[in-house]
């Protein structure tokens, strides 16, 4: 996806909500996901002692982090370059784009392999390498996937959760010359996937992968994969690309273990990845592999601004994904429906942050504020109050539409003089319960058309409550 | 209805709790009988109640909205009404959130501390009754019921921790369990104005609440906000589906007789 169709995605929210409900089978298989998601996630938390504990210490860790990022990123800074790396900063994503170019072109790069970076979704990285003429190979086995269906990531842990089983098996078997075969599985197809992505890993002149975390004290990046595909892209070229962000890093390797505990339960509900790696820099004398050259881009894109504005909980994220896993609006519609490179609740909040509040103001209002992402956020971002302040920033900024603004003004006003409101509810639902007295809810109501669109409005019993009680009542039925 | 048996009760001693009723706008104009029930079991507990005529909304749909300036007011409204109060009682899980989470942060300086003040009193219904007033047997009389799910509104469950108290009051004052419905946590796709705003995705939403609820053979679907039940039995009358949507203080007090909601008299 462009940036423009991106762009165009994001405000057309509500139309993608709509034919994303349309697709029976893969309702079904997002409501699996929502079912499964949240069960696995729950079982890793009860079986660890002290989740809530290490929860509140990993918000201080982020939280004094950020408070005192200038410190400990130039510390990061310092030390990587001690180990050998070289740093760059990057103002915007065309920049990061840049920048890795010029690496890659210094090096007479033709091949490159990626591990699985939202960083490089959020800068659109692979298209601009591939307009330079590059093949850039994603190893990553959801991102390989997507890659070669030529769509975009609908989770940003699991980037194919999208996919069938059998859409990946006829993807594989159209994209892969390997002649007849039966491909009957997810082993036989993994296998498969291994074989060709072997031949790219041999192959490639640079890696470029993304990072968990960035320790302080050391200049280390820390990285979690499952499939082990990101030390490959990490140790066998010769170039190395970190593509990052500064609200990565963290003071001590300890904090960064300390949120490795929360990151991995929180996400794939297991105690820890298959493979957590540090990256120190490139290789020393007397090493046997490594690269030979290490990069480490730092991609600010407007975090700055969201540091230093209300907003700034939202880079205490540390991308698990657990939001999306337990938001029944993400399960209802998927990650394409946002139109967005991040989606379900911290994409929501993140987008307008990202982008503009113009473009994606459908986003903050995918919301029923139910609160389940805040209660499994392991960062403990208040991501509905987030999402309701987006909205206010909405409705101040005039981008809500007029009929809505307008009508809660009145509504606000009438409630403001209790007076006038009873009386004028006290000729109202009369009226509307003597209405609805036979069939008890109305197919259609003036001015409740987005309710009784989906549902019957359940008539009002008759007189209102104040218009009832008596409160004298006591006293009444005492003296009788 | 009846409330003799409250005042009997009530007559007896002093009362034990002086509680403000906040009836909330839904109860208010839908389905007044959910406050009378309210009070019936409130004056079984020991309480004498009153009900502050100033109350209109607390304002969630400005709020939710994102109309801070024009909640303001209303916030205010509600705790120059009630801060008079030692208790206040709000059949609603999300409108009593709203008073004890959402005031203090929306309200400044003087405001806010009267905002932690009306906070700290401020009581759902079900746990007022369980937790603190400590209701030993139901109002009326307990007669047989069908089997009941519960539905637990999110505000009600996150931001109050509503979960255990209208269960142990079903079991004690109804010898009744529950009999839950899957992924019980997950919201009915109500949430205020968004049902208007997303018209779909709140469709399908309560598509599988209602799913759910049918699937667990229940007679009546009970629980503690009357947005959720509004938007529940909506769907199901919607789409010809049979199950008792009721406020759980109907079940409580034997309030069984007149219509559920959305059902017509016939």
């Amino acid at each position: 996806m462009t940036a423009v169709e991106e762009e165009l995605g994001s405000r057309a929210f509500k139309s993608n909500v709509r034919a994303s409900l349309k697709e029976t089978e893969k309702v079904k298989r997002r409501d699996m996901l929502g079912l499964f998601m949240p069960m696995i996630r729950d079982a890793a938390v009860k079986d660890f002692d002290g989740f809530e504990e290490l929860r509140q210490h990993v918000k201080q860790i982020k939280q004094h982090s950020l408070d005192n990022l200038h410190h400990y990123l130039s510390q990061f800074v310092q030390e990587a370059q001690n180990n050998g790396n070289h740093v760059h900063f990057a103002q915007d994503s065309s920049e990061m784009n840049s920048i890795v170019l010029d690496i890659c072109q210094q090096h007479d790069a033709r091949r490159i392999i990626k591990g699985k970076s939202m960083v490089t979704e959020e800068t659109h990285l692979l298209p601009h390498l591939e307009k330079a003429g590059m093949q850039v190979i994603e190893t990553d086995l959801g991102e390989y996937i997507i890659q070669q269906a030529g769509e975009t990531p609908s989770h940003i842990v699991g980037p194919a959760l999208h996919k069938s089983v059998d859409e990946i098996r006829e993807l594989f078997l159209q994209k892969h010359a390997l002649g007849e075969r039966e491909l009957q599985g997810p082993a036989e197809m993994v296998a498969e996937a291994r074989t060709v992505l072997r031949e790219h890993f041999l192959k490639a002149d640079v890696g470029i992968i993304g990072s968990n975390a960035l320790i302080a004290e050391s200049g280390y990046s820390m990285l979690v994969t499952n499939e082990g595909n990101g030390d490959l892209c990490a140790n066998l070229p010769r170039v190395m690309i970190i593509c990052t962000t500064m609200d990565r890093v963290v003071p001590r390797a300890k904090d960064a273990m300390s949120l490795l505990r929360l990151l991995v339960r929180s996400a794939t509900g297991q105690p820890v990845t298959c493979y957590t790696s540090f990256y120190t820099g490139p290789r020393r004398e007397g090493d046997t592999d490594g690269p030979i050259e290490t990069h480490i881009v730092l991609l600010d894109n407007k975090r700055s601004d969201i540091l230093a504005s209300d907003y700034r909980e939202m880079l205490q994220c540390i991308r698990c994904a657990a939001c999306l896993n337990h938001c029944p609006i993400y399960i209802g519609v998927g990650g394409h429906a946002y139109g967005s490179v991040y989606m379900g609740p911290m994409g929501s909040v993140l987008t307008p942050l990202l982008t503009s509040l113009e473009e994606s103001n459908a986003l903050p209002n995918a919301c029923t504020a139910c609160g389940r992402c805040a209660e499994v956020c392991p960062a403990s971002i208040p991501l509905p109050d987030l999402l309701r302040d987006l909205r206010h920033d909405e409705t101040r900024a005039k981008l809500s539409p007029t009929r809505w603004r307008l009508g809660m003004k009145i509504h606000a006003w009438l409630l403001c003089h209790p007076w006038l409101y009873h009386k004028s509810t006290a000729l109202g639902m009369p009226v509307l319960g003597w209405l609805g007295r036979k069939k008890g809810s109305f197919k259609s109501l003036l001015l409740a058309n987005g309710w009784t669109d989906e549902r019957d409005f359940p008539a009002p019993q008759g007189r209102t409550f104040m218009q009832q009680y008596q409160p004298d009542r006591d006293e009444n039925n005492d003296a009788g | 209805m009846d409330i003799q048996a409250g005042n009997q009760h009530s007559n007896q001693a002093t009362p034990r709790f002086q509680v403000a009723l906040y009836v909330t706008c839904l109860v208010d104009l839908f389905r007044p009988s959910v406050a009378f029930d309210s009070i019936q079991l409130l004056e079984q507990a020991g309480c004498k109640v009153t009900v502050p005529n100033l109350q209109t909304c607390c304002g969630q749909p400005t709020y939710n909205t994102g109309d801070y300036e024009s909640t303001i007011p209303l916030a205010r409204q509600v705790i120059a009404a009630f801060e008079f109060a030692d208790y206040v009682v709000v059949p609603s899980g999300s409108c009593a959130g709203m008073i004890c989470h959402h005031y203090p942060k929306l309200l400044q300086d003087e405001w806010h501390d009267r905002a932690l003040a009306l906070a700290a009193k401020t009581f759902e219904l079900t746990t007022f009754l369980a937790d603190i007033a400590k209701i030993e047997r139901a109002p009326g009389q307990v007669r047989q019921l069908p089997t009941v799910t519960y539905h637990d509104s999110c505000a009600g469950l996150r931001e109050l921790g509503v979960k255990d108290q209208p269960r142990a009051l079903l079991k004690d004052l109804c010898d009744l369990e529950v009999s839950e419905l899957s992924q019980t946590e997950v919201c009915c796709g109500f949430g205020g104005t968004f049902c208007a705003k997303m018209p779909e995705l709140s469709g399908k939403m309560v598509g599988d609440k209602l799913d759910s609820a049918l699937a667990t053979e229940a007679t009546i679907l009970a629980g503690g906000d009357m947005g959720c039940l509004m938007n529940i039995a909506g769907r199901a009358k919607r789409l010809g589906k049979v199950i008792e949507v009721r406020h759980i203080a109907e079940l409580l007090a034997d309030d069984l007789d007149g219509p559920a909601i959305g059902e017509g008299k016939s």
